[in-house]
């Protein structure tokens, strides 16, 4: 184990004058440095920072963008391709930004499924999971709005089907989306007011983030044992294992990213309706969003008639309550075992959990009249639909009463050591 | 004295009341304060106004015609309809085919409730918007035995996901579009005029009122 740093009190007096006055120092010495970690967190627990460090390249490649974007229903477009032609590098922090989006959601979502797995948001870390649901609510409004700004064919007619879901509600619907657009369709003030919000929430995600982080801190990482640290000797400081881990990993993710940015930064994620100008007059062949939203998407638009409720309205419940079902996933879960590792049924309802996601994903992405082995692709859009929700309503508080979870090891210690005896 | 200080005697006391009166008054003020700034993402005034309606010289249109003008961001269809147009709307052949050719869901103003779906038989008026996904049907009004489908009779086509609609705006059977065309208020303050985004007198009609725009 390294030697601990030293204290900051043994440090320089103008650091120790300053530490006490503003404690930053021992605030990073306590929360960066010694920050006692479990000694055998996986590589999935990097997805997390990887997240962190995203978001930051994501609001200094956007704040820069802003400095030359013009958010004018009529020079939207354009200078989103000056940007690209003209300005200094300015292909690249297009590039990093626009494809950046979705490596966020890439590393956001294997972070989700991770927690998922080994139960990290079971006590003492259920507020840690909320938080997290927020985070991925406002990157969702943050990305839909980001995408809307460009103004190509895609960002204005995804715009037009998102905000007229809101007219689905009963009474007030018409009235609600006509506020959103500030006039009578999508134009200029709903431009403006999107590129406003697009730069307010990244902020607003970094003071959630911060609570996220508070409330990691308070009771530290969960570990793919899934039991807490019992002492001293299940952890190692933060610095220099996981700093260095973590940058491994970083340096990792940064090659695919690469890749994308200078050899297909239009081949992967983007959409090519989107490079031509927003016609209000013209509609694309096909509206589909961001691969992040698919399997959203598919909820939205597979859901029929339930009861009285119309299906568009049905659909928008479902769609919105799908993301809602995960704030109280901690108290629908009634195994007391946090890891998947422990529990054999649960580990084969993830994977299909998964499964699900991904057929989701591809009824989204097709047409919604496609038929496929003799039923129109809807169908497996609702049926993926009910097992989504089949699977937190039902499956969760069940299973966690029938299950038969294999013993849990004593500690992360014994466990690591007999692991390493095994070898 | 001591009444004046227990206020009713239950364990209420005076300064429960002034503290839920003061927070009442609290929220009543964040209220007061709010609505400016969320009032102002409504329509300003002079994107109403760009809204108010728009005259159409009908002179201009041959009959068979159709010009697509833009009224509040929408594409509004106008057709100069030809005696043949008018005499197919009517076959029965053709009105079996169709989901609502009685036009029973509100998606026209009254005067427009009728069996051309127009207050003037001579011009069709219609919002030119799917009502199914959003997208802007094409005007296809010649018969045809193939295209853009099978025994085609004239009417509207929407190429992304083949909704059908006749040259009413009437929805046919059997495609994902759910209603017909929304039609928008309209009159003609004379006989050469179309006036979009004004009911005739004695009307009132909201275009948003329809069951789907």
């Amino acid at each position: 184990m390294a030697a601990p740093a030293a204290p900051v009190s043994a440090q320089h007096p103008l650091v120790r004058w300053i530490d006490h006055r503003l404690p930053v120092f021992s605030f990073m010495q306590k929360e960066l440095h010694d920050y006692p970690t479990p000694k055998n967190l996986s590589y999935w627990w990097n997805f997390g920072s990887l997240a962190g460090i995203t978001l930051v390249i994501m609001i200094a490649s956007g704040v820069m963008l802003a400095m030359n974007y013009v958010a004018n229903a009529d020079m939207a477009f354009e200078s989103v391709e000056r940007i690209t032609r003209e300005v200094d590098y300015g292909w690249l922090l297009r590039y990093v930004h626009m494809n950046g989006a979705s490596m966020f959601f890439i590393v956001v979502y294997i972070h989700m499924f991770r927690g998922l797995y080994y139960g990290s948001y079971k006590a003492p870390r259920e507020l840690l999971w909320m938080l997290g649901v927020v985070i991925l609510l406002l990157m969702m409004a943050t990305a839909f709005m980001g995408y809307v700004l460009p103004w190509g064919q895609m960002s204005y007619w995804g715009a037009t089907v998102i905000t007229n879901l809101f007219s689905a509600i009963p009474w007030i619907g018409s009235k609600i989306v006509t506020w959103l657009w500030g006039g009578f369709s999508v134009g200029n003030p709903t431009l403006n007011r999107f590129f406003s919000l697009h730069y307010l929430l990244p902020f607003v995600i970094v003071g959630v983030v911060g609570l996220h982080l508070i409330a990691l801190h308070q009771h530290g990482s969960n570990n793919p044992l899934g039991i807490d640290k019992k002492g001293p000797q299940d952890a190692i400081p933060f610095h220099p294992y996981y700093t260095i881990k973590d940058s491994f990993g970083l340096a990792v993710f940064l090659i695919p990213y690469a890749i994308i940015v200078f050899f297909y930064p239009t081949g992967v994620f983007a959409e090519a309706d989107n490079f031509i100008p927003a016609n209000p007059l013209s509609t694309p062949a096909e509206i589909v969003p961001e691969w992040y939203f698919l399997p959203f998407y598919a909820i939205l638009r597979s859901t029929p008639d339930i009861l009285f409720i119309p299906a568009k309205l049905a659909g928008v419940i479902l769609m919105f309550g799908s993301i809602a079902v995960q704030f109280v996933l901690p108290w629908l879960d009634t195994s007391p075992v946090r890891s998947a590792r422990f529990r054999p049924v649960y580990k084969w309802l993830f994977w299909i959990l998964l499964a699900d996601m991904i057929m989701l994903g591809w009824v989204g992405h097709n047409r919604p009249d496609r038929i496929v082995a003799g039923f129109q692709i809807t169908t497996f859009g609702w049926i993926g639909t009910l097992w989504y929700f089949f699977h937190f309503l039902i499956l969760m508080p069940l299973v966690g009463k029938f299950e038969r979870p294999l013993p849990l090891p004593t500690s992360i210690s014994q466990a690591v050591l007999a692991a390493k005896e095994a070898k | 004295m001591a009444d004046a200080i227990s206020g009713h005697g239950d364990g209420e006391t005076r300064r429960d009341f002034i503290v839920l009166a003061g927070a009442a008054m609290g929220v009543v003020a964040a209220g007061a304060a709010a609505w400016p700034l969320i009032d102002s993402m409504n329509p300003a005034a002079d994107t109403l106004a760009a809204g108010s309606p728009i005259d159409i010289d009908l002179g201009k249109i041959a009959p068979g015609q159709q010009i697509v003008v833009m009224w509040r961001g929408k594409p509004i269809f106008v057709v100069h309809r030809t005696d043949a147009i008018l005499a197919s709307l009517q076959k029965p052949a053709l009105l079996e085919k169709l989901r609502d050719p009685e036009s029973a869901v509100n998606q026209q103003p009254p005067y427009a409730k009728n069996a051309n779906r127009s207050a003037n038989p001579q011009f069709a008026v219609l919002v030119g918007i799917c009502t199914h996904l959003g997208c802007i049907p094409k005007y296809l009004p010649e018969p045809s035995a193939d295209s853009p489908a099978p025994d085609w009779q004239g009417g509207y086509f929407c190429p992304c996901h083949g909704s059908k609609y006749d040259l009413a705006g009437r929805v046919f059977k059997g495609v994902p579009a759910p209603y017909n065309l929304p039609v928008p208020p309209y009159t003609f303050p004379t006989p050469t005029t179309l006036r979009v985004g004004e009911n005739p007198a004695g009307a009132t009609f909201d275009l948003a009122s329809v069951e789907q725009l």
